[in-house]
C-alpha cells in the first residue's frame, strides 16, 4: 500500500488535488460553492434558451395565470381610489316639516353648523326645491298647475371629513332624526355601502382566483419539469453512477423552475401593464364625462414585487415537487 | 481493496445471480473476472459500486462495509470507484471534454483544476486532440477510451470495467488493456469483467472464474503466472 502511494505520486496520480482542496480556506470553498450555483443558474437559463418556442409557451401559460389575479387586483385598487374620492360626498338630507318657517330652518342650520361633526349646512327652501325640480324633472308646466308646493324645505348636511365612517354617519343620522323640526333624515350613502360590499366580494374573489391559478402554475411547472426529468433520464443515471448526489442532480431542475416562474412573473407584469395601457384611453374619456381628473394607476411596486416573487417561488415549489417525486425513481441498473 | 464474504444475490422473482462468493482483491492488484454470460459478472461489479445490494454476506470495499453505507453516502462511495461500461454510457449532447469533466464538476473542483485534469486524463488515453468533438463522431474504440478517461479523471483507487473490449477488435482490445495496465502500474486496483478468454490468457493477471453464480476458479491463466 505504502509503495503504491509513492508510485502514484511519482506518476502524478496521487490525491494531490484532494489535499489541495482541503487546504483551501473556508471563504474560498464558499466562493467555489456560490460560483457553482451561479453557473448552474446560468446553465439552466441557457438550456431554456436553446428551445425558445417551448420555453415561451410554458412561460406564457404561467404569465397568463399570474396576470389574471394581478390584473384584477390592480383594477380593484383603481376602483377603490375612485371611491375614496366619492367617500367625502356622503351627505345627509334633512327634510323639514311642512310648517317649519324659513327663519326657524335657518336657525336650525346655524345651530347644526356649530357641531363639530358637521362641516357645513346648505339650506334649500321649498321654493328653490320646486324650481330645481321643475328645471330637472321635465314636468315644468304640469307642476305649475299644482295649487301649492308639495315639496318641503331641505337642509343638506355635509359631515366633517373625519366623521365619514359608516357607523359614525349612522349615529349622526339618528341624532338628527330626533330634531323637532325634522320630518325625515336620509343618508345618501346606501349606494356607497353597496359598492363597498361589492368591492369586498371582489377582493375575496382575487384571493380565490389567485389560489386556484397558483395551483395551476404549480402543476404547469411541475409537469414541465417532470417531462424534462424524463428527457434527461440517461444523464441522471450516468450522473448517479459517477457519484452525483441528489442535490447536484436536483439543482439544474430547480433553477429551471426558478426561471420559468420568474419569466412568467415578468410576462404577467407586461400583460397587466399592456392591458392598462389599452384601457387608459376609454377610462380617461369616461372620467372626463364625470368631470373627474381620474387616471388609471399602473402596477405599483408592491404588486410588481409580489408578482415576480410569487412567480419565482411558485416555479421553485413546482419543480421541487416534481423533482422530489421523480428523481428517486431513476436509479442506475 | 475488495473483500467478498459469502456474498449471495437473489433478484426478486427468485433468480440467484451469485451464490456464496468469497474472494479478496488486494490494493494495487489487477484481476479479471470471467464466466459465461449470465454467470454473475455484472452483478458482482454492481455490488461493488452499490448499484445493487447483496441479499446475503458482506461486501467490504476500501475498508468500508457497504451494508453499513446509507443511501445518502452512496454517491461519495462511487466517487472512489471508476466504472467503465460496455456501452460507454457517454452523454451525446456534450463534448468529449465535458463528458470527462463530469466527475470533477460533481466533486466540486475549480475551473482551472478541471481543465488541467481532463487534459491529463485525455492524454493518457490518447485523445488529447479530440476534446472539442462530440462522442457521436468518434469510433467505438475512441468512445470507450472517453469512458475510461472519465472513470479515471478523478484518480480513484479502484477501477471496475464491465466488458470494456466487448465490441472491439483484438488489436484495439490490446490497446485498451494497455491503458488499464498503465493505471495498475501506478497503484490503481483494477477489476475487469470479460469473456474474451484469448485476451485474458495473453495477460499475466489473476482470474476469478464465475459459473452459474458460484466462484469456480481463482488463479492465473496467463503466460507469466503473475511472477
Amino acid at each position: 500500500m505504502e509503495r503504491n502511494r509513492t508510485l502514484r505520486e511519482q506518476h502524478g496520480l496521487g490525491n494531490g488535488g484532494a489535499s489541495r482542496r482541503r487546504r483551501l480556506g473556508g471563504s474560498s470553498a464558499l466562493n467555489n460553492y456560490l460560483l457553482r450555483h451561479a453557473q448552474t443558474l446560468i446553465y439552466a437559463l441557457g438550456q431554456l434558451s436553446r428551445r425558445p418556442f417551448a420555453t415561451l409557451m410554458t412561460v406564457a401559460v404561467i404569465g397568463i395565470a399570474l396576470a389574471m389575479p394581478a390584473g384584477l387586483h390592480v383594477m380593484l385598487k383603481n376602483v377603490q381610489s375612485v371611491l375614496s374620492g366619492w367617500d367625502s360626498a356622503a351627505q345627509i338630507s334633512l327634510f323639514l316639516q311642512k310648517d317649519a318657517t324659513e327663519s326657524s330652518a335657518l336657525a336650525l342650520a346655524t345651530q347644526l353648523e356649530q357641531r363639530s361633526e358637521i362641516a357645513s349646512v346648505d339650506y334649500i327652501s321649498a321654493e328653490q326645491a320646486m324650481s330645481e325640480f321643475q328645471r330637472l324633472s321635465g314636468f315644468g308646466d304640469a307642476l305649475k298647475a299644482l295649487e301649492e308646493n308639495p315639496l318641503p324645505a331641505v337642509l343638506v348636511i355635509h359631515p366633517a371629513l373625519q366623521q365619514q365612517g359608516p357607523e359614525q354617519l349612522q349615529r349622526l343620522v339618528e341624532e338628527l332624526r330626533g330634531e323637532a323640526k325634522v320630518d325625515l333624515a336620509q343618508l345618501d350613502m346606501q349606494w356607497v355601502k353597496r359598492l363597498y360590499g361589492l368591492m369586498d366580494i371582489g377582493r375575496r374573489g382575487v384571493w380565490v382566483l389567485a389560489s386556484l391559478l397558483a395551483l395551476a402554475v404549480l402543476l404547469v411547472v411541475g409537469n414541465t419539469i417532470r417531462l424534462a426529468i424524463q428527457n434527461r433520464r440517461d444523464e441522471i443515471v450516468i450522473t448517479k453512477l459517477i457519484g452525483g448526489t441528489d442535490a447536484f442532480i436536483r439543482r439544474p431542475f430547480l433553477y429551471t423552475g426558478f426561471w420559468y416562474g420568474l419569466l412568467g412573473g415578468v410576462i404577467a407584469f407586461v400583460m397587466v401593464e399592456a392591458s392598462l395601457w389599452v384601457l387608459a384611453g376609454p377610462v380617461n374619456n369616461l372620467a372626463g364625462l364625470y368631470n373627474s381628473s381620474f387616471h388609471l394607476a399602473g402596477v405599483d411596486l408592491d404588486t410588481a414585487g409580489a408578482l415576480l416573487l410569487g412567480g419565482l417561488s411558485l416555479g421553485l415549489c413546482g419543480s421541487w415537487l416534481a423533482v422530489g417525486r421523480h428523481l428517486r425513481e431513476i436509479e442506475p441498473t | 481493496m475488495i473483500r467478498f464474504n459469502h456474498v449471495s444475490k437473489r433478484y426478486p422473482g427468485g433468480y440467484e445471480a451469485l451464490h456464496d462468493v468469497s474472494y479478496h482483491l488486494a490494493a494495487g492488484e489487477m484481476a479479471f473476472l470471467t464466466g459465461h454470460s449470465g454467470a454473475g459478472k455484472s452483478t458482482l461489479l454492481k455490488l461493488i459500486a452499490l448499484i445493487e445490494r447483496p441479499s446475503g454476506g458482506q461486501v467490504i470495499v476500501n475498508g468500508q462495509n457497504l451494508s453499513k453505507l446509507g443511501r445518502r453516502k452512496i454517491p461519495f462511495h462511487r466517487r472512489n470507484i471508476g466504472v467503465i461500461f460496455q456501452d460507454h454510457r457517454l452523454l451525446f449532447d456534450r463534448t468529449v471534454f465535458d463528458n470527462v469533466a463530469l466527475p470533477l464538476i460533481i466533486a466540486g473542483y475549480s475551473h482551472h483544476e478541471i481543465g488541467r485534469r481532463v487534459r491529463a486524463a485525455l492524454d493518457k488515453v490518447g485523445l488529447l486532440g479530440k476534446e472539442k468533438l462530440y462522442p457521436i463522431t468518434l469510433s467505438g474504440g475512441e468512445q470507450q477510451r472517453v469512458g475510461i478517461a472519465r472513470a479515471v479523471v478523478n484518480k480513484p483507487p479502484l477501477v471496475l470495467a464491465d466488458e470494456p473490449t466487448g465490441n472491439l477488435d483484438p488489436e484495439l482490445s490490446r490497446e485498451i488493456m494497455g491503458i488499464f495496465e498503465a493505471f495498475n502500474r501506478v497503484g490503481v486496483s483494477v477489476l475487469i469483467a470479460s469473456h474474451d478468454h484469448a485476451l485474458i490468457r495473453s495477460m499475466p493477471y489473476r482470474v476469478l472464474g464465475l459459473d452459474h453464480g458460484k466462484l469456480a476458479g481463482d488463479g492465473f491463466w496467463g503466460r507469466d503466472n503473475g511472477a
